[in-house]
Order: structure tokens, then sequence, then C-alpha cells
């Protein structure tokens, strides 16, 4: 969790908004540091966490998330953290044919799939335990990354279904968070992309927009944020606050700024 | 690596028990002894295997590309689990080049090879693979072979820019210096017939392989995907890449390349049409080959014609779905191969993309244009320099042709003061 990007966006673990859908998305640099981020804030709420990681491999945020100061691994131990590995199941699920649907049964379907399986998987992972020992605060869902469901076939339509159960579900009725990664494909003509991304922008309550510098690679500016808050459901005449920092990121933190105002120029 | 007892753990974790180790007692200056794969250190039971080593930077264990140049840009080597694309350039030269560097390498390091290509057999790469060179005076001769054109004008000139002397001659990407990690290899000779006995490999050529009759139930995958991800699977399994075979008390790495993937030999009709009916199957071959490989001791090479690919949605995809992506650009046929600006090297590098990998970023290079140039015995990596504008009468025509030219260079090109407009004092 970096302390900066907290102060940023005005949220602390203790007081962190409920019923939220949070849109991450990167353009021509990688966003991945908000998801670690986002990972380690939740986890230090004391939220039960449901991450569906489809890119990289548990030892890697786990590796990272020990710099940010969580244990992924105790946590999956006492059963605060349910990860789904995408890389490891896709090769189980796809050399031996399962007996009962396999969240990422798509993969070897033919025609484009859906993502019911996976979404049972996550309601699953995240209904509430009777049992009343724990007490996790409020559970959350963090997919990495949305744009790969799309390259392995399906929809685009088929992805926003998936959000909007899990949406359902996870904020309306478990009073949860959603945290989905978007790639956006910037000058490319990525048509499916960007339906998916403009569905998602409609329906979120907070977006972090990673963007490379207009101007290209930059030792000491890595990026620029861009922020915005909006009230989905609420028509209002009141304008969406949007804020934009540059920032640098480090080895175990991320460092905002204004922009200019790095301190390599100042 | 942990110890031996926690087999089946992904090469992640394994990576990061050899950072610890390495900052325990085994550093990468450590003076290298006889290339013993078994040595156990005194700390945690370290096992290191020939022809790797952890990262500086994370702990990851590295392997080498082949090419020191290319080692040195991607932040110390490839990772072991991770995939290096290639782009192919156009004629398939010089990306064929750099897969045949990566087989050599396992070769000379006592690797496991698994080899696949859909046309060409692969007894016949490996007969062609470049000698190594592991001679220390061969190495002493091409040093001398990269400076020697250089000193006598050096001499000359430096009566008056002395304190120039002090700089380094030629600002290369990578040094021109031997180590046990990378080696270098001659283009213009074959590898010796016995290293290739000695070594351990597998072929995976599709046309016999897709003789046989299809027992797997269909999936969206082409048939020959399928195929070879089984055959991937059945190495790793039965060799024991994934630590499923305790016993076995020496790890290997295991070295795979596959050829001009997405070319229609392989069954894909990606680079025929723009919307094929099998516009998915790559994708996910390469996502199900990741999982393989990031839960295996092996490190996969694959080129890949993209030029040939229309859907320019589809190489975002598969840039996002592979770890390491090298785009190599040659000069050949195009009207760069007479440009003046030109004339020092045989094409452009472009590094695409590198992983972060157990961080939070990673180790990029300010040099965003690099150009390659191939030597007999070489070949090195280096940022682009525009050569001097020396002749004496400069015509205007070919002052402009320069001045379009250096329009073309990307926005990281620094060292030139005329970047867009050529200003003409």
């Amino acid at each position: 969790m970096f302390l900066e990007l907290n102060n940023l966006l005005n949220t602390t673990p203790e007081r962190a908004e409920q019923g939220k859908l949070t849109l991450l998305c990167d353009a021509k640099t990688d966003g991945s540091f908000l998801v670690h981020h986002f990972l380690s804030f939740y986890l230090k709420a004391n939220c039960k966490v449901c991450f569906v990681a489809l890119i990289q491999s548990f030892s890697h945020y786990n590796i990272v998330g020990q710099k940010l100061g969580v244990n992924l691994t105790m946590a999956r131990e006492r059963g605060q953290l349910v990860f789904l590995e995408g890389l490891k199941s896709a090769v189980d699920v796809f050399f031996q044919a399962q007996e009962k649907p396999h969240p990422l049964q798509f993969l070897r379907e033919a025609n484009a799939g859906n993502l019911k399986p996976l979404f049972e998987f996550v309601r699953e992972a995240l209904k509430p335990v009777d049992s009343g020992e724990a007490g996790w605060t409020y559970p959350v869902l963090l997919v990495d990354d949305l744009s790969v469901l799309l390259s392995l076939g399906l929809g685009a339509v088929a992805v926003l279904d998936f959000i909007h159960y899990c949406r359902a579900t996870v904020c309306w009725e478990l009073k949860g968070n959603v945290v989905v990664l978007v790639h956006d494909s910037g000058d490319v003509e990525d048509e499916e992309n960007d339906i998916l991304l403009n569905g998602l922008s409609h329906q979120s309550h907070l977006i972090l927009r990673a963007e490379g510098l207009a101007t290209g690679f930059c030792r000491d500016v890595h990026g620029q944020l861009r922020i915005l808050w909006r009230r989905p459901l609420q028509s209002t005449s009141q304008r969406d606050q949007s804020l934009t920092y540059q920032y640098k990121i480090q080895d175990r933190s991320v460092s905002f700024f204004a922009k200019g105002m790095s301190p390599a120029v100042l | 690596m942990a110890a031996v007892a926690t087999c089946g753990g992904d090469a992640g974790s394994a990576g990061s028990a050899v950072a610890t180790a390495s900052k325990s007692n085994v550093t990468s200056f450590q003076r290298r002894g006889p290339r013993v794969s078994g040595t156990n250190d005194s700390g945690p039971r370290l096992v290191s295997i020939t022809g790797t080593r952890p990262s500086v930077r994370n702990g990851q264990l590295l392997v080498s590309t082949g090419l020191p140049a290319l080692d040195q840009l991607l932040g110390g080597g490839l990772a072991v689990g991770t995939v290096l694309l290639i782009e192919e350039d156009k004629y398939n030269i010089y990306s064929s080049l750099l897969f045949k560097y990566f087989l050599a390498e396992g070769i000379v390091n006592g690797h496991t090879l698994l080899v696949a290509s859909a046309n060409e057999d692969p007894a016949n790469i490996l007969q062609e693979l470049p000698a190594p060179l592991l001679d220390d005076n061969c190495k002493k001769e091409f040093d001398e072979d990269v400076y020697n054109h250089k000193t006598p004008e050096s001499n000359i000139k430096m009566k008056i820019a002395w304190r120039y002397q002090l700089l380094p001659k030629m600002e290369q990407i990578g040094p021109v210096s031997s180590s046990r990690f990378g080696h270098y290899y001659d283009a213009s000779k074959r590898i010796p017939q016995e290293l290739i006995e000695a070594s351990k490999w597998h072929g995976f050529f599709l046309p016999e392989k897709i003789s046989s009759t299809l027992k797997v139930e269909p999936c969206s995958l082409t048939h020959g995907y399928i195929k070879l991800l089984q055959f991937i699977q059945n190495i790793i399994c039965e060799e024991g890449f994934d630590g499923s075979n305790p016993q076995k008390k020496q790890k290997n790495i295991l070295r795979i390349g596959i050829q001009n993937l997405g070319s229609p030999l392989w069954g894909d009709d990606i680079c025929c049409t723009e919307n094929g009916d099998s516009s998915h199957s790559l994708t996910k071959f390469l996502y199900v080959l990741r999982g393989l490989l990031r839960t295996s001791l092996s490190a996969c090479i694959i080129t890949m014609p993209t030029h040939l690919i229309q859907n320019k949605a589809f190489i975002a995809h598969v840039t996002n779905l592979s770890d390491v992506v090298v785009g190599l650009e040659s000069f050949i046929g195009s009207e760069r191969e007479t440009n003046p600006l030109y004339k020092d090297y045989h094409g452009l590098i472009h590094i695409r993309q590198i992983p972060r990998l157990n961080n939070l970023f990673c180790d990029e290079s300010d040099v965003k244009d690099l150009g390659f140039k191939l030597k007999r015995k070489l070949f090195t990596i280096e940022r682009l320099h525009l050569p001097p504008d020396l002749s004496d009468t400069v015509s205007r025509s070919s002052k402009q042709d320069l001045a379009e030219s250096a329009k073309r260079l990307g926005p990281g090109c620094g060292m030139m003061a005329g970047g867009k407009k050529h200003l003409d004092f």
C-alpha cells in the first residue's frame, strides 16, 4: 500500500468506502503497481479478498507484497485470501478433462464461451461464512487483468456480464468492493477492448488511469496517473472531480508529485 | 533453489530462495571454479545449475540468451520460466540467428533442448548452430578487431582535444569481455559434431507429428498447437523439470525453441487473414505455454513473423501475453541499406517489453535507439550513432536525405540535437 496514494485518494484502510467498483487502466505503460497497492490495502483493511490473478504467478505477488508489508502466504493460509492462479489452473484445465466445471472452463471451448464458472468460483469464495470465527470486514474482488480474458477468445459482452454479476453480488449484496484492471490499447484499433473499457468506465466509482508520458520514456518520471471520481448511479449536475499526478516507482513505494514538480527537475 | 524437498514449487519462489542465499555468501562476483552443478554451499542447501546466475535486482534465476549484448539489455539475462518473443525481421535472417544463438548457448551449458519447427527438421537446425568461441586467444583477436581501425586515427586526432582520449572509444552497450555466463559464437563456423552428440535434445517437427490421428477432444486450438503443448508437457513431466522427480539430484534447465510460430505452416491463419477462424488459438497457446513454463525450470524463445499479421490489436495481445518482446528490423532490401546514415549497422533492434518480475519496476535501459551489426565473430548491439557529416562539399540534396532519415528515429534519440528540423548554418 502506497501511503502517498492513500493520501491522494483520501482513504485509509480503516475507513475505506464500501460497495464501490474501482477501474484501473493503463495506456502505454504498466499499471500493475496499482494492483499491488490495492491488494495490500485491502489485506491490511482486514477484508476477505478474492484475487483472480490471470497474468502472473502467486510468488510474484507474494514477493512484491512482502515489500509492501503483507504476507500473502499467511493470508492464504488463514483464509483471508482466496487466490486463483490463472497460469497454473490453465495448465490443469487444458491437459485433463475436469469433472466439475473449472473456473477457466472457457479455455476448452471452441466457441466464445461465458464466464459463468468463474463467477460461481468468485461467489463461492466470497460468501460469508456463518461460523463467525474470523470476522473479516467486507469482501473484495480483485481481477488482474480483464484484457487477458479478451485475448483468450471471450467477447467483451461476456466479460461485461461477468463484471455485472460480480458487482451485483459483491458490491450490492455483500457490500464489498470490486477492483479490476483493463489495458487501454490506445491508438491500436481494438474494438472489443474499447467496448469493455467504455462499459466499465460508465459503471465505476473511481477510475485510476496510468499513462506513459506523451514525450516518451523518462528515467525520473515513469508516468502520469489520472484519478477520476464518479457517481454512476446518481445523475448530478456536478462535474466529476479529476486530478492528475506524475509518479516515479521506486523499490518499495511510489512517489507522486504534481506535473512538472519532479524532484529531479527542481 | 530451496531445499530439494520442496519439489513442484514454481521457478519464481525458487528464484527468491536463490536471492536469500545469494545475499548470504554466493555473489555473482565469486570466482567460478570448475563448473560443477552439484556444489552445495555452507548456507542453505543451494544447488547451482550450470549456465544460470541469480539476478542482482530481484534474485530471479537467469539464463543467457546466447548474446551477451542482449543479456545486458534485458537486465542480466532471460529469467527462468519466461518467454522471449522475437518479432522476426522481414526475411527471417537475424531472428533465426538469435534463435540459433539461444540453442547453441544451451548446448555449451549442457542444458536440455527442445526444438520445435514446422518447416525445418530440428536435426538440421542443430547442425547449423554456430560454433562457440571457447578459446581465450580468439577473444583477444576480436577485441583488437573492434578497436584497431580506430587507434591510428585517434593518435593523430588527439593532439588538441586530448581530454577526449580519456573517454571510452566507442560507446558500446555490453562490454566486450569474456564471461562464463554468456558465450560468443562464430557465425561462419558450424558447431562441432561432438558437442551436438553430447547434448540432450528433443525435436518436434510438425509434419511428422501431425500425421497421427487426432485423439484429443476438440478444443479451439489448432491441431499443431495442441500437439506441441502435449509434447512439451510430456518432456517436462518425464524429465522432471517441474520438480516432480525428487530423486534426480542434478537439476537442469530446459531450453525450448519454437520457430516461426503463427506462420501458416502451423495451421494458423492469423498471418493470412485479418479475422480468421482460429484467431485466438495462438493466444491460448501462449497462455498455456507460459503456465507450463512458470511451473518448471525452463526458458523459451519464440520467433514470430509479426510483420505478416495484419491485425495490430492481435500483436498487442501477444505482447501482453509474453514476457520479453524484442523486435528486429533489418535493413536488407529496404532503402535504408544504402542510406549513409545507417552504413555501420545491419538493422535496428527494438526492446518492446521487459517483464517486471517480483518487482514493482524493471531495469529499462535509457537507450531506445539500438542498432545491431553482425560481424563474423560478434553480434553487437549499440546505441545508434549518426555518423558525422565529414564531406567537404556538402550538397543540399544529401543534407535533405539525412534530415528525412533523422526524423524517423525514435523520440528517445537524445544525442543528436537536430530532431525535427534540419538547421543549416
